[in-house]
């Protein structure tokens, strides 16, 4: 078996096999400094999509729900064709339909994404959280959360600059895309991938994604998409999961896709905060956590928590570029 | 389907038009994209709205629904006005040069010999012109002004760009430019492919508008090739394989068709369908009939079809009427003519229109079967759902029993997709409960009325007497063995026909496929068209050898396609006058000087010489139509009609409702509405997260989509004051819905004929059992008339009035 | 300045009260008490592959049933799973959001269990057996072929047709039951038959 699949376009296997991924591959822990050297290096994967093939199916929603085993809620029709109408801790993902006129031709383009977790190559939902090994970064490039070790703070939904990560109302916890990850770990690719009708949605190496990102935005190009490229933000290191867009030069017409997405400020400024005030900002998350897990809610972050918190950092910060 | 879905990666155009390929066949739209980005193909959707599959087009033009004649005439008349026809293939291969009788015409609206009293046409000037041989007249210079191409050339004048753009909405320069990209596709090295499906077929003129499309691929030179085609995408998994084996009123297997009581005998019906060739040397293949004939008749009886019996002839129901259609068993249920039903995995009470009329007409019966894996409407029909079934339970007196079923996952068989592919499927789970197969649900009914009346005697017991029913266990018969009954065997040994001393089929064997099937009562077949599918090689519908030499998209390893497992229908038709692809990168067949050969099985007879042998081989002529004789109710040439309820009059005939010759029964037509008091079209739809009335059942999909809704545009929210998401009311002459309103920019009001025209779109997956929320079907509210040939509910087309409302009742306990 | 400055290591210099205990409290006070990184088990392993078709449209998508158990070794087999078939020319092993929940499909809480019977005016469904069912069918079918059944026409033709009883045929079953079906309905005189091929 090779140490990461190349397609998705494979029938599972059925006999006992190693899982690929183990304590081993990771390179990042949650909360945790001293993690021992990966002894391999197994090869980035990706996920693309393009969303110029996409045809809002929700195929990907389908199989995804069927694989993880969830049961998204049954909801309402309130005037859209986004249904759940946000990701859910019981929908890992999720098209979202945007019908945007096109200024320069006055035609109408409905703008069809597939939302989920961007497995970003510097997670700030990793970095935010204070639970050690509640989210995990293998070498091939998944984020990954353990669920037996999340505390439900909701850092990670904070952390996130793709907002993301749903905590759960049954069980407090933190829920998101694996990119299936148990399937990756026997050699399979997502089960999205596997079932996307036009294969917008195709899995391989992040290299061999990047080579057919390429051929899509010249076939594009040729097709009038000036601004046709590939979405694969720097501001948070790059991501598995990349888009090709028709109109790259403005990601946020499709439903709110952050044009440059960086970790957020409160996170980021951890990074350089000085010792004490950045204890307090996350002793005061803590707390609030402790709290609501005594009367047994979600332990979520409250808003007065966040903002005390970003207080105190932005003041630290602050303080510290006056040092 | 002439082509399959593999095949659609050759091709370089894709029109969808009268279909949404992308939600209603995602994995089959797959070949769209890889022939978009493999082959730089270009996709065109012409739709009252800008569908999913729009999102993903090339172009997109917007178009009234139930206009599509008009459109496709005129990018007729535009393909034959600037020189964008394929012109050797349609002189050689349709009946263009023909010569029509004198006396048939055109004139406002209407073919020569309307008759309104009868709403039929005499269609006997609708003929050519026959010369002493027997033989059609024809003209190949083209010359003459009585031959089918002028006379089209004629009926096509008035569609001008201006003309379809007044009746269809379509602004002219969209409509050019679809016309433009499409009259490209006239060179023998571009192909397009017409992918459509109930979106053309549920008018009251659905035939006439595949068969505009059908007349545009043969002037473009598009049948029999690869990438081209008219694919028809069908709804249900074996719905093709149901029509295939004639489970319906008017036909019986393979096409072979119903006696009428005309038929008084054998001899006289066979005697209308002796298909003699209408030009010299043409193949004609339903010269054959008889043999396919006595061999199902063989299949159904066995020793009691014999010759002195005529094959057990009058076993066989005569038919008194054109088709016992469901509508016709739908009006005569409500006049309270039928006393017993029964529904295998149908749900008629979501399924056809004027839902109030089908409570009404099964709360008639004395007695009610369904038999399906899954809780249906139909079955419930009479149980109060307030607002969602708002019947009166104790006054409905019929008897009802509800059986469960087995699905697919729990059931050996085979499933006719729509290219024809004959799969086989292996049973994978335990059914619940006691579930039971259909075929052995059907047995037992069967083998206990055998039973009573071997017992008691009755009416005619010949024909359930003497079924042929002899399987091993006839509780329970197999997949397999229904398969091989299906396929055909020898009955007496079978002398091989050019050499008598030898036995080609030993008796009690499988015939290899219908080339050896015999008129003597030697051959059984239940099926002559699937003949080939479990012969003495085994079963071919279980091969799953995906190799694709040369990567055409044939593959044909991979079960089994019918007729003779070719892939292509027409596909000579790939090849020139020599026997050469017009398309030599898209080889399909070559002439190598004494056989045909290539990449798929041959659709003619391998030997053919090409300039002597028409590739349409079942037509008399040996060519294609465009000019179909007397053999449409509603003309030979597709002309523009309104649907019966239509925001704007026919601009041909203002005085013309809908298509002039089909069947309205007299209750149905106080039950029309006109557009003073229902000024909005409406067009109904599924989506791609559900499948029809069954995944409603489904907590996934019932999440994906979970509640009924209607669109509508900016503009008539803004005219009816309706928000978003909000409830509004849906009415039409026949029956009112409630539902959310979706406000959208994908459907815009048209401009037709000079006035505004605005369209309500009405998706079809609720009702009042299953996981998703409770709601309404459009057939609450659609119409009750067919297309003329083919009895389609005219579902694609008629009027409704929209308001605000509120949310609808729940049943008070 | 470390940019790649873990969570952890940001707690242990921050070194006091309040986030330790908060920690502790919620049963992470040891982080190395925290359970390894794994992934799911997965959960197809041991389980039988059954090739199948999508019952849905008529693309017919090849599609791989996986079940615990095995009809073939006369077991009793639990579907656990359904996926695309990766072999199958059409669909090479995607599925659009129908065929992925197929699943749910054949799992459907409103699958149907048993036999069913409503009594004219009855407001609900009562257990009946098979025997009982097919019984009383075979009855009420044939009482009303014999009195309803159209031997001949005016003519004296034979006519051979029932046009009091009708049936309406499914079209998501195999050719193989359509073929049992057919025979059945024709046989009888049904004239009244059809398919969902309109609708």
């Amino acid at each position: 078996m090779m140490d990461s699949p190349r397609t998705a376009v494979s029938n599972p296997p059925v006999q006992p096999m190693e899982s690929n991924l183990t304590e081993r591959d990771l390179i990042r822990r949650s909360a945790t400094s001293e993690l021992p050297t990966p002894e391999r290096q197994l090869t980035p994967v990706a996920k693309l999509i393009d969303v110029s093939k996409c045809i809002g199916c929700k195929a990907c929603q389908s199989a995804c729900v069927e694989w993880n085993d969830t049961h998204p809620e049954i909801g309402a029709n309130v005037g859209y064709y986004t249904n759940p109408h946000d990701l859910t801790e019981d929908m890992f993902t999720l098209m979202r339909f945007t019908e945007w006129v096109n200024p320069e031709t006055d035609n109408l383009e409905w703008l069809i994404r597939k939302d989920g977790c961007m497995h970003c190559a510097d997670p700030g939902c990793l970095k935010a959280c204070p639970a050690p090994g509640a989210i995990v970064q293998y070498s091939n490039g998944i984020v990954d959360f353990v669920h037996e070790n999340c505390i439900g703070c909701g850092y990670c939904i904070k952390g996130c600059p793709f907002n993301i990560p749903r905590i759960s109302k049954v069980d407090h916890r933190a829920y998101k895309c694996t990119l299936c990850s148990d399937r990756v770990a026997v050699g399979q690719g997502p089960a999205c991938a596997k079932a996307c009708p036009t294969q917008a949605i195709v899995f391989g190496t992040k290299e061999d994604m990047k080579k057919h990102a390429d051929d899509r935005i010249a076939d594009l190009k040729s097709r009038g998409y000036a601004n046709a490229g590939l979405y694969d933000p720097p501001g948070v290191g790059g991501t598995h999961v990349m888009y090709v867009l028709h109109h790259n030069d403005k990601p946020h017409i499709y439903a709110d896709l952050p044009d440059d997405p960086k970790i957020s400020g409160v996170v980021q400024a951890w990074k350089g905060v000085t010792k004490y005030t950045g204890l307090a900002a996350m002793g005061l998350v803590a707390a609030g956590a402790i709290l609501h897990g005594v009367f047994g809610r979600a332990n979520r972050v409250q808003p007065e928590d966040e903002e005390n918190a970003e207080k105190l950092v932005d003041s630290a910060a602050g303080h510290r570029e006056d040092a | 389907m002439t082509n399959s879905w593999t095949d659609i990666k050759n091709t370089d155009l894709v029109v969808v038009m009268g279909g949404n390929a992308a939600e209603a066949h995602p994995c089959g739209f797959k070949w769209v994209t890889e022939a978009k980005a493999n082959r730089g193909a270009k996709l065109i959707v012409v739709d009252p709205r800008y569908t999913r599959t729009a999102s993903v087009s090339d172009y997109y033009a917007p178009i009234r629904q139930g206009t599509d004649i008009a459109f496709l005439n005129g990018v007729m008349k535009y393909c034959i006005d600037n020189d964008k026809v394929q012109w050797e293939y349609m002189k050689a291969f349709t009946n263009a040069s023909y010569i029509v009788k004198d006396g048939f015409g055109y004139k406002d609206g209407l073919f020569t010999g309307y008759d309104p009293e009868k709403r039929d046409y005499d269609k006997s000037t609708w003929d050519y012109v026959l010369g002493d041989d027997g033989f059609v007249t024809t003209d190949p210079t083209l010359q003459n002004p009585r031959c089918v191409w002028n006379l089209l050339k004629e009926h096509l004048a008035p569609y001008t760009p201006e003309m379809v753009e007044r009746i269809c909405g379509t602004p002219k320069d969209k409509f050019l430019k679809v016309a433009e990209m499409i009259s490209e596709c006239s060179s023998p090295t571009k192909t397009m492919t017409s992918m459509y499906a109930l979106g053309w077929t549920q008018h009251s003129y659905g035939s006439q508008n595949i068969r505009a499309m059908a007349m545009l691929q043969l002037i473009l030179g598009n049948i029999g090739v690869r990438g081209g085609g008219m694919n028809a995408l069908r709804g249900h998994s074996n719905i093709q394989g149901l029509t295939d084996l004639g489970l319906m009123s008017h036909l019986l297997t393979g096409y072979l068709t119903m006696p009428t009581e005309k038929d008084v005998d054998f001899t006289t019906y066979m005697s209308t369908r002796q298909f003699k060739p209408l030009r010299p040397g043409q193949t004609s293949y339903w010269q054959n009939y008889r043999k396919f004939m006595v061999s199902f008749q063989k299949a159904m009886w066995g020793d009691a079809a014999r010759a002195d019996n005529d094959w057990a002839f009058n076993y066989i129901p005569k038919l008194d009427v054109p088709s016992y259609d469901v509508l016709r068993m739908f009006e005569l249920m409500y006049q309270g003519k039928v006393n017993g039903y029964i529904c295998q995995g149908f749900n008629p009470l979501l399924a056809f229109p004027n839902r109030d009329k089908n409570t009404e007409a099964l709360s008639k019966l004395k007695w009610l079967i369904t038999m399906d894996p899954l809780e249906t409407e139909t079955a419930r029909f009479w149980e109060n759902h307030g607002d969602f079934n708002p019947v009166d339970t104790v006054s409905i007196q019929t008897e009802v029993f509800q059986l469960p079923t087995t699905c697919f996952a729990e059931e050996d068989g085979s499933l006719t997709n729509s290219g024809r592919w004959l799969q086989w499927h292996w049973a994978g789970g335990t059914p619940p409960g006691e579930a039971q197969h259909d075929t052995y649900i059907i047995a037992q009914i069967f083998l206990r009325m055998r039973e009573l009346y071997r017992k008691e005697g009755g009416a005619f017991p010949d024909p359930i007497l003497n079924m042929s029913w002899d399987y091993a266990d006839p509780n329970e018969p197999t997949a397999e063995e229904l398969a091989k009954e299906i396929n055909g065997r020898a009955l007496t040994d079978l002398m091989d026909p050019t050499d008598p001393t030898k036995v080609q089929v030993a008796a009690g064997k499988q015939v290899l496929n219908f080339s050896q099937l015999r008129d003597d009562g030697s051959t059984m077949c239940g099926c002559w068209i699937y003949s080939g599918n479990f012969n003495e090689q085994g079963n071919n519908m279980a091969r799953r050898d995906n190799h694709d030499p040369d990567d055409t998209g044939a593959y044909l390893g991979w079960s089994f396609a019918w007729p003779l497992n070719r892939r292509t229908l027409y596909n000579r038709a790939s090849a020139d006058l020599q026997g050469r692809p017009w398309d030599p990168s898209r080889k399909l067949l070559e002439w190598d000087g004494s056989k045909w050969t290539g990449y798929d099985i041959p659709d003619i007879a391998p030997t053919a010489k090409p300039e002597d042998v028409g590739p349409f081989i079942m037509n008399q002529e040996g060519t294609a139509r465009l000019f179909t004789r007397g053999m449409m109710r509603d003309g030979p040439f597709p002309a523009h009609m309104e649907p019966f309820e239509s925001p704007v009059a026919n601009v041909f005939n203002p005085e013309m409702r809908g298509n002039p010759v089909s069947r309205v029964f007299e209750t149905d037509v106080a039950q029309m509405g006109l557009s003073d008091e229902f000024p909005y079209a409406a067009t109904s739809y599924r989506l791609t997260e559900h499948f029809h009335y069954w995944t409603k059942h489904n907590r996934v999909n019932s999440a994906l989509q979970p509640e009924f809704f209607v669109e509508i545009s900016e503009e008539l929210a803004k005219e009816k004051n309706i928000g978003n998401g909000g409830w509004v009311r849906v009415w039409s002459k026949r029956g009112s819905v409630k539902a959310k309103a979706v406000v959208t920019k994908r459907i815009r009001p048209l401009m037709c004929d000079g006035k505004p025209v605005h369209v309500v779109g009405i998706p079809l997956h609720w009702g009042f059992t299953g996981s998703a929320k409770k709601g309404f079907g459009p057939n609450s509210l659609a119409p009750f008339v067919g297309d003329a040939n083919i009895e389609t509910p005219e579902y694609k087309a008629f009027l409704v009035n929209i308001e605000p409302s509120t949310a609808p009742q729940e049943a008070t306990v | 300045m470390n940019v790649d400055l873990s969570r952890r290591s940001f707690l242990k210099l921050a070194g006091a009260g309040v986030a330790a205990t908060s920690l502790g409290a919620m049963g992470f006070g040891e982080a190395e008490a925290a359970e390894a990184a794994h992934v799911r088990p997965f959960k197809l392993t041991t389980t039988t592959e059954t090739r199948n078709t999508c019952p849905y449209c008529s693309v017919a998508c090849g599609v791989i049933i996986y079940s615990k158990g095995d009809l073939r070794k006369g077991e009793a087999a639990d579907i656990v799973h359904i996926e695309g078939d990766a072999d199958h020319p059409t669909n090479r092993g995607t599925l659009c959001p129908k065929g992925a929940a197929l699943k749910d499909f054949v799992k459907s809480p409103t699958r149907l269990k048993y036999p069913m019977h409503r009594k004219p005016g009855s407001d609900k469904f009562e257990r009946i057996s098979w025997d009982e069912a097919f019984d009383r069918i075979a009855r009420l079918m044939k009482d009303d072929r014999d009195a309803n059944f159209v031997a001949t026409n005016a003519a004296g033709v034979p006519v051979n047709r029932w046009t009091t009883v009708g049936m309406l045929a499914a079209s998501a079953t195999t050719n193989e039951t359509a073929w049992a079906t057919f025979k059945f309905a024709k046989g009888l005189g049904i004239v009244g038959f059809d398919n969902q091929a309109r609708v």
